[in-house]
This record gives C-alpha cells, structure tokens and sequence, in this order.
C-alpha cells in the first residue's frame, strides 16, 4: 500500500488509462499546458503529446459535442469540465445527447464517455456559481452513471472503470478533498460501478453519505464509538447505478437510518435514497427517516454564511442523537 | 459543370430527389390519416441539397443529420423499408422503435444520426472529425443543420474549435429561410456563409435547389477536409414547402410565410427543374423519366407495406437499450 492524495489518485487512474488503451484522450479547459487548475494532468502533454491531450478555447458545448461524437465512433475521451457549475453552458450534450445516445438508437452504439468535474461542493468560499452539488441533476437523467468517490482509493479504482466502461459517465470531483489523503494498493486495482463501501460497520444506525460528508460522518462516528453506539457509515460511491441492497440490508439490521448529504436537500439524492428505503424497508424501521443537505439557497460566499449553509458535524451528531432516542 | 459529371451520376441525383420526395410526401399522408405516430418535420422542396451534397461523399464518411433529416438518411442510401418502419414504431426500424423520425440512424454506415436538438449535431460532428483525425483516416464528417442552428450557440462553439482544430468536417447549412416561423434574414442579416470569415474559414454560398451545384461545393469542401487543411462552411439557398412539421398551421393559412413567397418557389422547384435540364441534355428520357418513377411508387408502397406488417418492439426489451453494460430494472 501506499499513501496518496484524492487528487494524486486521479491522475494515476488517467495516465495509467492513457498508457494502457490509446484511443483514451482528455480533452477540456486548461488541462494541457497548465496540466489542469489542481494540477491533476501535469506533465500530461510531455508524456501523452498535445493530440491526446487537448487543450481547448472556453467551449463546453463543443467540448462535450466534440466528446459525444468521439466516443461514438471509436475513441474513449475524457472531456473535462472546470467546474460543476459550468454543465449549465453545456447540459444539452449531457441530458440529451450523451445519455440518450445508444437508447434512441435502439441499443446499436456505445457512447463510451466520460465526464469528470473538478469542482464539486462548497468550503471554499468560491460563492454560488462554483459551490455546488448537483449530483442530482444528472441521476435524474436515464442513460448516464454518476460517481462521486470520497477518498483516494475510490477515486482511482472508480475513474480507472469509468474509463473502460462502454456508457457514458458523469465522474464528480469534490474540491475540498483533492488534497486529503488514503491508502490505495501498489498494484493495479479497480472498483465495479453500482457497488456501495461500508466504510464503518456499526448496528446501531445507519448513516448513508457521499463525498465531504462521509469524512464528517466518521469523525462524528468516532465519538458515538467512545460512548458505546456503532454506527454503520455507507458510502454508495456510485448514484446511478446505487446499490440498493447494501442500503436495505443495512437499514434492516439497524432500524434505523440518517442520509447525509452536502447538496441542497430538498429534491436531492438523499429523498430518491429515503424514497427507496421507504418503499422497501419501512417495515423494518423504528424511526422516521432522518435527512441531512443543505439549505434550499445559493451557496453563500462570506465565510459564516458558507459554514452555516454546509451541513455541520455538530448538526450530524444532534440528528444522529435524535433518531436514536427512538426505542427499538 | 454538369458536362463534367458523368451521366449515370446525374440520373442518380435524379432519382434519389425523387425518391425524397416521394418519401416525404408518403409520410405527410399517412401522419394526415394518422397511421404513423410522431412529430414529421419533411424536407419538400429542399431535395437538391442531400441528393447533392450525398453523393459527394465516399463510403465511409460520418453523416450527422438533424430533425428534418429523412432526406439525407436517403441521400445515403439507407432503405425505405426501415425507415418506413421506424416512423411505424416497429421493431424491424433503424433504430428499432425506439428513436422516430428526429433519430434516424445508421451505424453500420456510419450515419450518426438524426438529432431533435437544434444545433447540437455540430458538436458532435466535430467528434467524428476529430476521431477521424486520431485514428489517421481519411474520413470525413458532413453536418447539416439548418438557418435555425445557425443562430445556436453550438454553431460558433462548434465552427471555431473545427477550425482551429482543423477537423476534417464539412459544416453545410440548408437556409430554408425559417426557423419555424423566424425568418432567416432577421435571424442571420449577414448571411450565414459569411460567418466563416469570423472563424478564418472557407464559407460558401450555393444554390440550394441545383443538386449539381451542390456536389461541386461539397465536393470541394470535402477534397480539402481529407488533405487536413480543415472544415468549410456552406450555406445552401432552398425554400421548405410544409410547414415547420406535419400541423403547423401555416401550410394552410397565411400566417408567418406570405403566400406570393410560397409560390415564387414552387416555381423554382429543384426536381422540375433538373428535369428540363436532364431532358434537354438528352441524359433524361420521357420514357426513362416514366419507369424511375414507376419504380419508386413500386419502392415506396412495398416498403409501407412491410413495414406495416412488421411487428411492434416488445417494452419488457426496453431495459437492455438505455446501457451497453447493464439493464435498467422495470418496475
């Protein structure tokens, strides 16, 4: 094993990607010359040469176009989109093209795409329109899978089968964890799409989260541990396809479930999530679904406003304490 | 021009002008006595261009169509059959029921397909161009779109990375004078081909209702996309006949098209046209003129036929067409 950082992670899965299939490329806004705002794609030109790695003008709908039709016709792009927030200028290629491709052609092509942003989630005071979560917008859409990994190992072992996988990908990059480290193996390793991490195993309650918050929900974890609760902390590291059956067994050992999310919460993953178990384990719950995200606002830029707005550990744990007062 | 194209060439165009209209005009009766489902955007009157700019191409070269694309999927040669098919919903169509007449496509041929979003087939074009480019073929991508598409943002996106990229595409624009209602000269004054001065970029201007003029250009602009020197943007002059689709009610009432314009251009109608001049060259005879479109009646109803009789898709299939990886779970 080895210790590296989110960031570090994903480039090891692009270069090694890149080495091992040529007709995998990357395209996007600065990450050939200035190897990407975090540095991710570094030393990529020297290496890959500018044709697989392409620097394009401030496009995104040509970008993703551009990846669209590539992918349709032999070649497996990596097209980048600075930040989250920018799939504003280009949701067309997304929602209609890229996703619904090999549908509306009766199952005859394979768009083998994927998207990756750098900028998902809040903590960094960049305000509302480089701020956010929008994982549920695109788990909205049939046709495109979702990745959101909350440490180093997911994040490569996930970008690394996204790569190969033949349907297009929405691959989701949270800011604020490119610079926290994990373990990942030596060896060459990935991670199915649709399989969630139990990053904790606990029968008392159980915390589904994804990204930022999964890191919250351990530490908070942490402390319940010292006073004798175990918590279950899942991470489904995919939103579409989402294991379901990791959550439903989960809850039905437990009783009793918490979803902590940083987007907004109203109409977020975290309801479609509650939906489920809901729908297919109510019988087995002994309290109210509890539900953590964001306020239904902008991300805010002044500092006390921004920590106010991301959900807190604190608030994790008060909550956590609330659905446990229920009696078994 | 014409003397330089050989003659069986110029009775091809002929013929596959026919054979557009002859479809299109099939489609229009059966959405009027509703035997086809579907939104029907027909290409009457602007049948030159793909009759055209198709056979200009060699085999191998993507196509990227748009909403009003049947046309073009004839141009190249795809069957009536299951096409027809496709418009009846049925299993045995291109797309195997699942896409309709937006999303025509053949990817066996490389015809990437129709698409309902105006302007985003010029994205995607430059996606096959630049596959082209790394795989090191000498393919070419044609992209059609219409005055419409030409006012989208993925227009002047899409032209300026082509260009700068120098992508193997050829960008043509069928002016047909509306954007469903907004004319085409309040929506592009300049003229599109002129736009790609902006993008330093060979734009030309055509007659859109001569097929020969047509292939000349594209052929041109194809020659100069597979020795690498990159895209040009043609812009085609035509005039659509329908209305926007199939039940705008402007084909029966005078409401954004005044009806002395209508008729200034059905007096230009490009296959009348072509026709005296075949005739008058003698490469078109009465009798040959008579037994191509008795062939084509013969095509167009052995094709309706079949694919009426062709058998519905079962939806429990559904689920295996949205991934190539995984199904989708019906509940």
């Amino acid at each position: 094993m080895k210790e590296i950082t989110y960031r570090d992670a994903i480039r090891e899965a692009i270069q090694e990607e890149m080495e091992r299939d040529e007709t995998v490329f990357i395209m996007g806004e600065d990450v050939g010359v200035y190897g990407n705002i975090f540095g991710i794609t570094k030393g990529f030109i020297e290496k890959f040469g500018k044709e697989r790695v392409r620097d394009t003008p401030l496009s995104e709908t040509a970008i993703l176009g551009c990846a669209v039709g590539a992918a349709m016709t032999g070649l497996r792009p990596i097209a980048e989109i600075m930040y989250v927030d920018f799939t504003g200028v280009c949701f067309d290629q997304i929602i209609n093209q890229a996703a619904k491709m090999r549908f509306m052609s009766g199952g005859k092509i394979k768009v083998p795409l994927v998207i990756r942003t750098n900028g998902m989630g809040a903590g960094f005071q960049a305000a509302a329109q480089h701020s956010q979560c929008l994982e549920a917008l695109f788990m909205h859409i049939p046709g495109i899978k979702v990745v959101l990994p909350s440490t180093p190992y997911d994040a490569k072992g996930l970008l690394k089968t996204s790569i190969r996988d033949d349907d297009p990908v929405i691959y989701l990059e949270h800011k604020l964890l490119y610079f926290t480290k994990g373990l990942i193996p030596e060896e060459e390793y990935t991670i199915p799409l649709g399989i969630a991490d139990i990053k904790r195993i606990g029968d008392d309650i159980t915390v589904i989260a994804t990204q930022a918050m999964i890191h919250k929900v351990l530490k908070v974890a942490e402390t319940f541990a010292k006073k004798g609760i175990e918590i279950e902390v899942i991470d489904p590291r995919t939103l579409y396809p989402l294991d379901v059956r990791t959550i439903l067994d989960s809850v039905k050992k437990t009783g009793k479930v918490l979803i902590v999310t940083e987007e907004c919460k109203f109409g977020g993953s975290g309801a479609e999530i509650a939906a489920i178990i809901a729908e297919k384990a109510f019988n087995h719950l002994k309290a109210p679904i509890g539900r953590i995200g964001a306020p239904n606002i902008p991300v805010p830029f002044s500092p006390p406003l921004e920590e106010f707005y991301i959900p807190s550990e604190r608030k994790i744990e008060e909550t956590i304490q609330n659905i446990l007062k229920h009696s078994n | 021009m014409v003397s330089l194209i050989p003659k069986k060439l110029l009775l091809k165009m002929y013929t596959t002008m026919l054979r557009i209209r002859s479809f299109e005009t099939k489609v229009a009766e059966l959405f009027a006595e509703g035997k086809i489902p579907g939104l029907y955007h027909l290409s009457i009157g602007q049948e030159a261009i793909p009759a055209g700019a198709c056979l200009a191409l060699e085999k191998g070269d993507y196509l990227v169509s748009h909403h009003r694309g049947h046309g073009h999927m004839i141009g190249v040669g795809l069957q009536m059959s299951k096409m027809f098919a496709e418009l009846f919903g049925r299993e045995t169509g291109y797309n195997r029921g699942r896409g309709g007449s937006m999303h025509l496509a053949d990817f066996d041929r490389n015809i990437l397909g129709a698409n309902g979003i105006v302007g985003a087939g010029i994205a995607i074009a430059n996606g096959s161009g630049l596959s082209a480019k790394l795989r090191k073929t000498k393919q070419i991508t044609i992209c059609f779109f219409g005055d419409g598409a030409s006012q989208e943002g993925s227009f002047h996106e899409g032209l300026n990375l082509a260009a700068i990229w120098k992508l193997p595409v050829i960008f043509l624009c069928e002016n047909n004078q509306y954007a469903f209602s907004y004319p085409s000269r309040l929506g592009c004054p300049v003229g599109v081909a002129t736009r790609a001065m902006a993008y330093g970029i060979p734009g030309m201007k055509v007659d859109g209702n001569d097929p020969v003029a047509v292939y000349g250009v594209v052929k041109k602009a194809a020659n100069r996309a597979r020795k690498g020197e990159g895209p040009t943007l043609i812009e085609a002059i035509t005039y659509r006949w329908r209305g926007h689709w199939e039940g705008d009610p402007d084909q029966h009432e005078e409401i954004y098209r005044p009806r002395q314009e209508i008729n200034e251009w059905l007096k230009k109608d490009p296959i009348l046209r072509f026709r005296e001049k075949l005739l008058r060259l003698g490469i078109l005879t009465e009798t040959i003129d008579k037994r191509i479109k008795k062939n084509i009646e013969t095509e167009v109803e052995k094709s309706v036929k079949w694919a009426e009789s062709s058998p519905y898709p079962d939806p429990k299939e559904m689920d295996k067409d949205v991934f190539a990886t995984m199904r989708v779970i019906l509940e």
